[in-house]
Order: C-alpha cells, then structure tokens, then sequence
C-alpha cells in the first residue's frame, strides 16, 4: 500500500464540506488529466490553423503553417504519456488496443489517435517537406543527409508530375483532417460528456466546447511561438500575418465564450437538483480558477486587448511594437485561461460530491507520477521535441517570409 | 478491372452504412419497459434493504472488510451506512457510520429533529450499469447471473468506471491499483452461502437471494413492501431494492 496516499487522504478528512460518500475523498483524475486534453487541445488547434492555410487559402498566415504543423506533431507524442502514466497499471496500457470494449468512449483513444497521428499528421508533413528533404539531402553530408534521405524514403523524384501529386495529397488529407481534428478533440470532450452520473460533465455541449477552446488554445499556442522563435532565429515579425491569425483568434475566442456562456445560462435556468452544489463549488473552491483565471483572464481581458487594437485602429496601426505587445499579452492570458478550463473540467467535476451533498479537496502532489513536477515535465517535452523537430525539417525560410520552396509557394497561392 | 472496383465499391459502401445503422438500432431499445430478467430456471440475483430495520451497528461493514480484504482506512468501502437526520426545519444532514465508534446519542432529546434513520449503501449491481459500459478493456463485466464484477488481471486502473458510477460505489484499490467494489461476495453465494453483511445483519435489513426464484427471503421482501430504486432517473436499472426509503436518499 502507498503510505503517502493515506497519509494526502488523511489531510484531506479535516476539509471536507458537507457530505460526500466515502470512497469519494480521492480525488481519481488529477493534474496529468488536466494536462491531457489541453495538449491534446493544441494539437487539433493548431492543425485547424494549418488548415486555414491549405483548405481555405488565408494567404496571410502561411508563416506560420509548417510551424503550426510540427507544432501539432510534438504535442501530439506527449499526449498518450500523460494518459499511460496515470494509469494504475501503466504496463498494461495495450490491452486497450487489443482488446478494446466497443462500448466505451475512452477504448476508441488508440484508434483515433493513431489515425489522426499516421492518417493525417504525419502524411501531411511528409507530403509538404518531401521535395525539401530531397533538395537538403543534396548539399549535406554525415547524419543529416542520412536523416533526410531515410525521411524522404529515399525518393528522389522532384519532377512536375510527383510535384503536383504532392499538391494534390496535401489537399485531400487537409480536407480529411479537418474533420480528424474535430473528431480527435470532440473525443476528448465526449469522454467527460457522456458520464450520465456527473452532472458537471454531462451536457451534449461539452465536445463543441472543447472543440472551439481547443481551436483557441492551438492558434493562440502558435502566434506565441511564431512571435518568440522569429527574432531569436534572425526575421522580422510579419504583422500582416499576426493580425490575421488573431483575427481568428479573436472570432474562437468569442464563439468558445458564447458556448460556455449558453452552457451556464441552460443550468442555471433549468436549475436542476444539481444546481445548489455545483453554485456552491464555483462561488468557493473554483472561484480562483474559474471566475479569475479562465472568465476574466482567460479570456475577458484578451478579448478586451485585442478589441482595443480593432478599436483604435488608427492609433495601433501606427504603432507596431505597441500592438506586438498587446497581442503577446493575450496569447499568454489565453493560454492560461485554457489550462484553467482542463483544470476546471477534470478536477471541479470531482470536487463535488454525486450525493449532490458536499465537497472535497484535491491536494496536489509534488514529486511522483501523479505530481506537479512531472506534470510541467509533460508540459515543457513539447516544446523539446519541437526543438528537434525544427532541426530536422527547419520551418525558418517560411516563417521569415521567404518562400521555402517553390512546393510551399505554389501550395500557399 | 473496373468491373471489379465498381462492385468491390459498392459491396463496401453496403457493408459500412449497412454495420453503422444495424449498430445505433443495436444501441436503441426496442421498447420502454426495463430490461427482462433471464428466463425462471436461470438465477438473477438482487439485494434488499430495510431502511426501517437498519440500526447503524456497521457490523456489515465490517464483516465486508473482513470477508474481501478490503483495506481498513477509511477511504475505501464495499459497503457503507449513512446516517440521516432531518430537521423540523428542513435541514438535512447526512454521516457515514464510523465502524466502532459509538454514534452520538443525543440525537433522542434533540427537539429539532424531524426524523433520522440509518441507509445501507452497496454497489446496485445495476442491470444497465454505466461501470460496464465505459471500460476500455472489458475489465469489469456482468455476470450471467446478473453481478457485475471486476477482473483485476486485466483492469488497467483507469477509473473511468469509477467516475461513471453514479452511487460511488467504487473505489481504486491501493494494493492491487485495480478497481473494486462489492461483488455480493460471489465467492460464497456461488457456493450457496448468503454475502458476509447479510449473514452478520442483527436485525434482517439486508436481503440477498435469486429475483428468479418463487419463495425466498428476497421475493417476500419484494411482495410485501413498496419498493425504491437510488437514482432511478440515470436509468442504471439498480438490482439493489430499497423498503422504506426516504425522499432525502441520494
């Protein structure tokens, strides 16, 4: 037995309000659950962004169409370590892909996942950087030709026919992954949706929530790391294509918040037996998180931020370090805003208690498994393997500008 | 060539569309009644309490204990007994018996209370149940004899089916890092015996015997008492039959 469990469980006693059943004072998803559909939330966000480029041919944001695209990939091989080590037997975490019960929501994770990373994911990058590894492979030499010739499968046909073949698959899987973004991250939200028992999660809304929270989240995601790794690897920020990218931002943001506004206003109308205990939860033990953080935070004040620039248009116009700035702050908020909304989801629908009578307590932990520490590990591996990433099939020349090839460029028109 | 694909085509588009409307009439029920117990013959158990005859002695709860190895902290029960005391003025208060420990006696000259008694609590071993629906792995499965049970080899200690059981009725087992909840102590009714709270019970308020059967403890307790379900509304299907049971029990 775990010592230290009983020990948390034992502080958590003194805390409890009101009654909750008694194998309730464990809280059983904690912080690499909230971790979860947040990355999982970037990964189809950011996706939907690249598509913008692809499908809908927003001239304005190509910068950022690689980097949103290796972006969704790294975030994407983290998401399943967040699932897998929290399981109670991490070793056993293939019986969900070999003996799936067809009835559950969350045995369909393996299979939507692996579409998604190898239907859609990973075809699309392939298919955008295969004449590129082609033409590095060229003029390299040691490990790197070797990581480009393997990477391209060692085809070396860069000839008008494979070209536009190219072009071709690019449109048809953008296409389908439109829908494979929606689907992977509606999943996620469907997952905490269809819990009849939870009245917290269940509400056919929860999967469009996620959905458009996720879209926020991606783009947002990116516009920080486009506005960060630009100057530092030596370009010059293409407002042209910031202001268009929150333009979307901001039109997300207000859809996502009118959902969760609608959400709120159908529960407290219909104000259901539930009612007194989740008003409850939310005025004391998630008014920081919920009402501060992801209501004012999260999302009020970067609507508020990104209004203005709209507003004084003149004003910000003339001056573009200005609007830069505006704009960093709000991505930041946002990005907090959303991990509060995860936050809120998974640990306020374990907060209370299902005899609608009281509520308990989630006390992090520190070190462990289950702990803050490897929760930011989680959080920070991204970004790594985004690091690698963008040393194997570099997204610069785009992002600066500078058509990366003519692929990219005829792809973009 | 195109012969082919044409028919190959068509012969898939038939089969997909085909398995995708066959599934949702699978999933939909065909009629509004509750789900039919086997055929007489076959053994469908259920469980009754008595919410009248309880008297919050807990010694189920610990003969439960005993019985299942459950660990003694008291974050993890099988079975448990609240206590209800509902005031004159409509305020509700609810508390888990503590086992040994004696509850509080002044509840008896206490004027303001309206009325108070004891609720037996235990997984529903519902007919529907939600645990079984939303394993990923098919861990937990209902028996033919209609007691949903957990397969600690195979259980990945997600605990998606804890967060699904509307009664928190199951809890993640710090030893085995599997789910588990009461099992009608399978072990000893599958050999005829009565579960260990039923056996211990002083004062008969719990019930254990086969739905099926035509003269039992079971089927007298469910013909001579008005019954309740907790949570009827989710549509779970309980198994886990209430006499007496106050409106405040959730």
């Amino acid at each position: 037995m775990n010592p230290e469990l009983i020990r948390n469980l034992h502080d958590l006693l003194p805390q409890i309000q009101g009654y909750i059943y008694p194998n309730e004072i464990e809280i059983h998803w904690g912080l690499l659950i909230v971790v979860y559909p947040y990355i999982t939330g970037v990964v189809a966000g950011a996706f939907i962004l690249a598509s913008l480029v692809k499908v809908f041919n927003v001239t304005e944001v190509q910068p950022l169409y690689r980097l949103s695209l290796l972006t969704a990939l790294a975030y994407l091989l983290v998401a399943p370590m967040a699932l897998v080590s929290h399981l109670g037997h991490p070793g056993r975490f293939y019986e969900i892909l070999l003996t799936p019960n067809t009835s559950s929501a969350m045995a369909m994770f393996g299979f939507v996942y692996a579409w998604y990373l190898m239907g859609v994911l990973l075809l699309e990058i392939w298919f955008v950087h295969r004449t590129d590894m082609i033409e590095w492979a060229e003029h390299e030499t040691g490990v790197m030709r070797f990581i480009h010739r393997t990477l391209a499968l060692y085809s070396r046909d860069t000839g008008e026919v494979a070209v536009s073949f190219d072009h071709k698959a690019l449109k048809v899987i953008t296409i389908v992954g439109i829908p494979s973004a929606f689907l992977l991250h509606g999943y996620v939200g469907f997952i905490f949706g269809s819990i009849k028992a939870n009245p917290w999660w269940s509400s056919v809304l929860i999967p469009i929530v996620f959905l458009f929270s996720a879209i926020v989240s991606g783009i947002a995601l990116v516009i920080l790391l486009y506005m960060i790794l630009t100057p530092l690897t030596g370009g010059k920020i293409s407002m042209r294509c910031v202001d268009k990218a929150v333009d979307f931002l901001f039109y997300a943001v207000i859809v996502d918040f009118s959902l969760e506004l609608v959400d709120f206003i159908h529960r407290v109308y219909q104000s259901e037996e539930e009612i007194k205990i989740l008003s409850e939860m939310v005025m004391s033990k998630l008014f920081a998180s919920l009402i501060i953080i992801q209501v004012l935070l999260g999302m009020l004040v970067p609507l508020l931020l990104i209004s203005l620039t709209k507003i004084f248009k003149k004003r910000f116009h003339l001056n573009e370090d200005l609007r830069k700035m505006v704009y960093f702050v709000a991505v930041i908020l946002i990005q907090f805003g959303i991990f509060a909304t995860r936050w809120n989801v998974v640990i306020g629908g374990q907060m209370f208690s299902k005899s609608f009578r009281g509520l308990t307590t989630y006390k992090m932990e520190f070190g462990g498994l289950e702990g803050l520490l490897y929760a930011i590990f989680l959080l920070a591996l991204p970004i790594i393997i985004l690091a690698v990433l963008t040393k194997i099939l570099p997204p610069w020349k785009e992002m600066h500008g500078q058509p990366a090839s003519e692929s990219a460029e005829a792809a973009g028109s | 060539m195109n012969g082919r694909r044409t028919f190959l085509r068509g012969f898939l588009s038939v089969l997909l569309s085909g398995g995708a409307i066959g599934g949702i009439l699978k999933i939909l029920p065909s009629k509004a009644d509750a789900r039919e117990a086997p055929p007489k013959g076959q053994k469908w158990y259920g469980f009754g309490v008595s919410v009248d005859k309880c008297i919050g002695c807990a010694r189920c709860m610990d003969a439960c204990k005993t019985e299942n190895n459950v660990p003694r902290e008291p974050f993890f029960f099988r079975t448990w007994v609240e206590r209800y005391i509902i005031r004159k003025n409509g305020a509700t208060t609810v508390k888990a018996i503590e086992p040994n420990v004696e509850p509080s006696p002044e509840t008896a000259s206490d004027k303001s209370i309206l009325r108070s008694f004891f609720v037996p609590k235990l997984c529903n071993q519902c007919a529907s149940p939600a645990c079984v629906q939303v394993c990923p792995v098919g861990a937990t499965f209902q028996t033919k004899d209609g007691v949903v049970l957990v397969n600690e080899k195979t259980c990945i200690g997600c605990r998606y089916c804890i967060q699904a059981c509307p009664y928190g009725a199951r809890y993640l087992h710090p030893v085995t890092h599997t789910a588990d909840k009461c099992t009608f102590c399978y072990h000893r009714i599958s050999q005829g015996l009565l579960p260990a709270c039923v056996e211990v019970c002083p004062t008969q308020a719990r019930i254990f015997g086969d739905l099926n059967a035509a003269a039992s403890p079971m089927s007298r307790f469910l013909r001579m008492n008005k019954i309740h379900v907790l949570k009827p509304g989710l549509n779970t299907e309980p198994k886990v039959y209430y006499a007496s049971l106050d409106g405040e029990v959730r």
